[in-house]
């Protein structure tokens, strides 16, 4: 039996440790994007060195980066506003009325999650490809749905349930019509379940690579994460820029992601825990 | 369309049940009969355009011969062959190679994930330093917002031959660099790592889900009974945990079929074939080499593969679905 005191600071320890080890490789991105290339390129890495903001500059500078940025803020924006826009009614209608075969389409609904990407980006290729759609960013936004949908189902369904029925019941006797009930009682007060699901798909959309690496190729289409890894060729590899990048990229979702942490988990066992 | 019975109250008074069953589904819920099906439309038909469309169109191409790079394929109008790409599946050592590797894969990387998590999940559970607890476990969203491509990048600055950090920290402890990317072993160590680091969080949170489902009087009074953790943990906390091992053990399985992003950004399934996870080896055929048909194929295989999980998923979970 181990001694209390010797416990507490086992426990503290390991505390320490798991907080270090979550968030060890997104400090060292941060800090070598602040190293100047000798520093960078110092054998053993430096810890502590005279942080620049060079590379920051120099990614700013030449358009590629900021405009891939761009890019991504317009597929992820579209493609989360037309997944809230589908998949709220979805939700409600799962929430709250009987039907035949709704188990079914549930099922159907969260086992998207779980297919691979690989999968429908070869028949996606070839479609887009036929239907002069490839190098577009609509094709990324449709095929973005593909995860998107699902999980703005899943958590708007999860809220609409816990909108009491009752207010439901007099709505309707007061002569509302179902899609004033929608939109006047669940859309309001699900409206936080709604904003998680939204930062949700767009944090999901944000990180997506297969799809955007196979069905956009032109340069000034490209999305964030493509031209980051689009850095990984030549000899040279230009590492400042690239943790730059990384940081550019990262940050933002992960502000987001921290303002939801407590949703997150949720979100993305789809239900495994109750 | 007014109706006093609630068609959704949470508990149903046996006067709701009974009528509804001596109605037969015909009682009047209060919304018509077409109400549910206008509210699931858009996303339906969505899912069906993207999604099940899409999946129709690649199995019908893996029945032709299809590689967008031959100008003869072409030329012949894609032809129809049969069964030929799935029996060329089914005899290519690659691609149950990459099968076997993707196994391997998992059978390295899960059973770490959950030692840990598990860990992790009691740390977090356990009372004290509620302040330092509450950063840790926020800590833990870190790797799983972050971008896969970009745990790619910073791995393989982590695991550089000259200047990356991983053969700093082993030098501490006396162990001799090495050069983690360039070699098969080093590299499917490396990409374990960055999983392990990417997704314990994930197992760590869903475990710590359920320890806070145990019933606190049940813990207190456990707790006075015995000192050893692993009791506790074996009798009381135990059953709470075993529904998200078994999520967990599914989901880990359809993501590591799905892995692609960060592996694609460290190593390109190599060096040789050393990482070549299906999902980059598929990649490889349809975008690399170009033979549609077969990537189709193998696409198609992978996508059995992946519902057979689901179902059992499905089974372990909503077996009795929440209304």
């Amino acid at each position: 039996m181990i001694p209390r005191p010797v416990g507490r600071v086992l426990h503290a320890c390991g505390l320490l440790l798991v907080l270090g080890f979550a968030v060890f490789p997104f400090y060292w991105m941060v800090t070598s994007s602040l190293k100047e290339q000798t520093d960078l390129l110092a054998s053993p890495p430096v810890w502590w060195f005279r942080p620049t903001l060079q590379h920051y500059n120099d990614i700013f500078a030449d358009r590629i980066v900021t405009q891939a940025v761009l890019n991504s803020m317009i597929v992820s924006t579209c493609t989360t506003l037309l997944a809230v826009l589908l998949g709220t009614p979805a939700a409600y209608a799962l929430a709250r009325f009987e039907f035949r075969a709704k188990k079914d389409l549930w099922f159907w609904f969260i086992s998207n999650r779980m297919i691979s990407p690989i999968v429908l980006a070869l028949p996606v290729y070839i479609l887009a490809r036929q239907l002069g759609m490839l190098n577009t960013h609509f094709v990324l936004i449709l095929i973005y749905l593909t995860f998107t949908l699902p999980i703005v189902v899943w958590i708007c369904t999860d809220q609409f349930r816990s909108i009491p029925s009752d207010l439901e019941q007099s709505a309707r006797l007061e002569g509302a019509s179902q899609f004033d009930i929608f939109w006047r009682i669940y859309l309001p007060l699900g409206a936080p379940g709604v904003a998680v699901s939204a930062i949700f798909a767009f944090i999901f959309s944000w990180n997506e690579l297969l799809y955007a690496l196979v069905l956009v190729s032109s340069q000034g289409l490209k999305t964030a994460p493509v031209v980051a890894t689009n850095f990984m060729s030549g000899y040279e590899l230009p590492w400042g820029k690239i943790m730059a990048t990384g940081t550019v990229i990262v940050l933002p979702v992960t502000l987001f992601a921290l303002i939801v942490s407590r949703h997150m988990v949720r979100g993305l066992t789809m239900g495994a825990t109750k | 369309m007014t109706s006093t019975v609630s068609p959704s109250s949470a508990a149903p008074t046996e006067q709701q049940i009974d009528r509804t069953k001596s109605a037969k589904g015909r009682h009047n819920p209060g919304y018509g009969r077409w109400t549910p099906f206008w509210f699931l439309a858009p996303a339906v038909f969505a899912l069906l355009a993207i999604g099940i469309y899409p999946t129709i169109f690649a199995l019908v191409t893996s029945f032709r011969r299809y590689n967008i790079a031959r100008r003869a394929d072409m030329l012949d109008g894609y032809p129809f062959v049969g069964l030929y790409n799935y029996t060329r599946v089914l005899t290519d050592q690659t691609f149950w190679d990459s099968l076997f590797l993707t196994t391997q894969f998992y059978l390295t990387v899960v059973p770490l994930q959950v030692a840990l998590g598990l860990g992790i999940a009691l740390m977090l559970h356990r009372p004290g330093f509620g302040m330092l607890r509450a950063v840790a476990r926020v800590s833990l969203v870190v790797p799983l917002a972050t971008t896969y491509a970009v745990v790619g990048l910073v791995g393989r600055l982590i695991f550089n031959r000259d200047f990356g950090v991983a053969n700093q920290m082993l030098g501490w402890f006396g162990i001799s660099a090495s050069d983690w990317l360039g070699n098969p072993t080093g590299a499917f160590i490396a990409i374990a790592i960055m999983d392990i680091w990417q997704w314990t969080p994930f197992v760590a949170l869903i475990f710590l889900a359920g320890l806070s489902m145990v019933p606190v009087d049940i813990e207190e009074a456990a707790r006075l009974e015995t000192k050893s953790h692993w009791a506790l943990l074996r009798y009381v906390q135990w059953p709470y945990l075993l529904p998200g091992l078994t999520a967990v053990l599914i989901l880990r399985s359809a993501d590591v079929l799905k892995l692609f992003d960060t592996v694609f950004v460290m190593t390109r399934g190599g060096p040789g074939s050393a990482t070549d996870l299906v999902s980059i080896y598929v990649q490889r055929v349809g975008f690399k080499i170009f033979d549609l048909g077969l990537a189709s194929a193998q696409a198609i295989l992978l996508l059995v593969l992946t519902i057979l999980l689901s179902r059992l998923y499905i089974r372990f979970f909503y077996r009795e679905i929440e209304r």
